[in-house]
């Protein structure tokens, strides 16, 4: 390539003007025109992620599927067993989808978390929109996911829960999901730089976050009266209990449920994506 | 936002009085018990670091600028800020080019990966495409001599093969502008030898180069240009022997084989 063709070439955005930031927040456009042009990087971080953690094992990404089936059967036996009340016949699937669900976002959230704070090193000497990072992490957690949903349907069709056509509806619900683990991740991420202990905190947090959201139970349980307009206060509530409702039972929910969780994850993602933004320049000297 | 009245030709990097501030803890990793304990002392954990005090500079296309200083004078805060990857508090500066850059040592690399990944990372990091890195990947093993070492985990690497692979993907992206900080302790003699002779092949493409060191010997001989900062100011900008020739005398050190040497 001769100099004057680098030169014509904007490819690489030759002409780069760096002043302070307004607000705490990089210029907006060209933040995201470059996340938009290296989203590569976050696919491929992704990649070389899952294929080093399972780089030593027996099973290698096998552990993709054994993961899932495990944890479907650890919970299988706490509840159906141990607790020996009689559940609904679709009670198991119900269990399954909201644990896969609720697995996805915790992932987003504990791989968010670590993302800034374990890519040290190529944050102080390559200049990109940090915003990748977190991103991968999500990226990551939905390719564990894909292979969970196998576990769902085979489940599924054998405890005869069958998927209906309304089924297809909790895939728009997902997506609601995805955006609130987006803004979740982005939030961790932030914290775990000021406050390393964050990661510490989390197993806790989401282990508790599980108890209260509609997996274990229906969203419409006997005793989510008792505790009132306060279940609303649980993002995963609607976001969870609409999932379930449309994929398990094949329910349509009512509106106010889709309202709730778009209004939910959408705010997540913008208060995520703000404070990310605004921290980011003090990532290079935090870390 | 680029305006059109900055497009004319011009300094290939312009550094106009620029100040950088930025505020860190002391400790390493910030933790509960710190906090807490922190708070018991009634102390503040959080300092503004005036980095880079109303500095100002331009630098023509394929000058190789050396800048010097004492530990903490704010080198490498500034090279940073012209790498885009700390913006300016105040002031503003302005970069013409392709920039790539080799800043502190064992660089952006992840240790569970291999060599080969983490060039494809790397390069994907910094806007290249897949196309582009796959080019350049033959000429980056080649260079870096690590055989098949690329294709092994990154953790089973000596340092000094981490600094030349580091180098070799920093010097072979066709970049308009190299920033280097402390980067050339990398590998033996003789790879310092052969990262020399890259650099002065860069500079003979008319291509633009800042060079941070301690190693007073380093920036006499590669640079044409240089600057000695103090505590974030500009002191003197000059031909490199005459700066480093202020810079001695101020730190009462003199020159002896310890500045000189490559570190």
């Amino acid at each position: 390539m001769s100099n004057a063709a680098v030169l014509k070439d904007d490819y690489l955005g030759e002409y780069h003007v760096y002043e302070p930031h307004r607000a705490g927040l990089p210029p907006i456009r060209p933040y995201f025109r470059e996340l938009w042009r290296r989203r590569a990087f976050a696919v491929e971080l992704a990649k070389s992620t899952i294929r080093s953690t399972h780089h030593d094992t027996v099973f290698g990404v096998l552990w993709n599927v054994i993961n899932p089936l495990l944890l479907a059967g650890v919970y299988y036996l706490l509840v159906a067993i141990i607790s020996q009340a009689t559940q609904p016949s679709d009670y198991f699937a119900h269990l399954l989808a909201g644990l896969f669900a609720f697995y996805f976002v915790a992932g987003c959230m504990s791989g968010g978390s670590a993302s800034v704070t374990s890519a040290g090193r190529m944050i102080m000497n390559t200049a990109f929109p940090r915003m990748l990072l977190p991103l991968s992490a999500v990226y990551i957690a939905f390719r564990k996911f894909l292979p969970t949903m196998l576990v769902y349907l085979a489940v599924a069709l054998i405890t005869h829960v069958g998927v209906s056509t309304t089924a297809l509806l909790a895939i728009p619900m997902f997506m609601l999901l995805m955006v609130f683990g987006t803004g979740m991740g982005l939030l961790l991420a932030t914290a775990q730089v000021y406050f390393r202990d964050t990661a510490s905190f989390l197993p806790y947090v989401t282990r508790i976050w599980l108890y209260v959201s509609p997996v274990l139970f229906y969203p419409d349980a006997k005793f989510i009266e008792k505790i009132g307009p306060l279940i609303h206060l649980n993002p995963l509530y609607s976001l969870l209990g609409g999932w379930g409702d449309l994929l398990v039972r094949g329910d349509l929910i009512p509106a106010w449920m889709w309202i709730e969780a778009a209004l939910w994850s959408f705010g997540t993602l913008a208060l995520g994506a703000v404070v990310f933004m605004s921290r980011e320049r003090d990532f290079a000297v935090r870390l | 936002m680029p305006s059109d009245s900055d497009k004319p030709v011009g300094p290939v990097i312009s550094v106009q009085d620029v100040c950088i501030t930025y505020r860190t803890t002391f400790e390493k990793s910030p933790t509960l018990k710190d906090a807490v304990l922190r708070l018991g002392r009634r102390e503040r954990s959080v300092r503004e670091v005036e980095a880079v005090k109303n500095v100002s500079f331009d630098v023509p296309q394929g000058s190789v600028l050396g800048i010097i200083g004492s530990n903490g004078a704010g080198k490498s805060t500034l090279v940073r800020a012209i790498a885009g990857i700390l913006p300016p508090t105040t002031g503003r500066i302005v970069v013409r080019g392709k920039v790539s850059t080799l800043l502190a040592l064992g660089v952006g690399f992840n240790a569970a990966i291999s060599g080969r990944e983490n060039v494809l990372l790397g390069g994907l990091a910094a806007g290249y495409s897949r196309a582009e890195i796959a080019d350049k990947y033959e000429e980056i093993a080649g260079f870096a001599e690590l055989g098949d070492f690329m294709d092994l985990p990154m953790r089973t690497y000596s340092s000094g093969m981490f600094s030349r692979l580091a180098f070799a993907v920093a010097v072979h992206m066709e970049p308009d502008i190299l920033l280097v900080d402390e980067a050339l302790s990398a590998g033996d003699a003789k790879f310092k030898e052969k990262a020399a002779a890259k650099m002065a092949e860069l500079v003979g493409q008319a291509r633009t180069m800042i060079l941070v060191s301690h190693a007073l010997g380093t920036v006499r001989d590669m640079c044409n240009d240089a600057i000695w900062m103090n505590k974030g100011r500009l002191m003197i900008r000059s031909e490199p022997q005459h700066v480093i020739n202020e810079y001695t005398r101020f730190v009462n050190v003199g020159e002896s084989a310890y500045t000189l040497e490559d570190v």
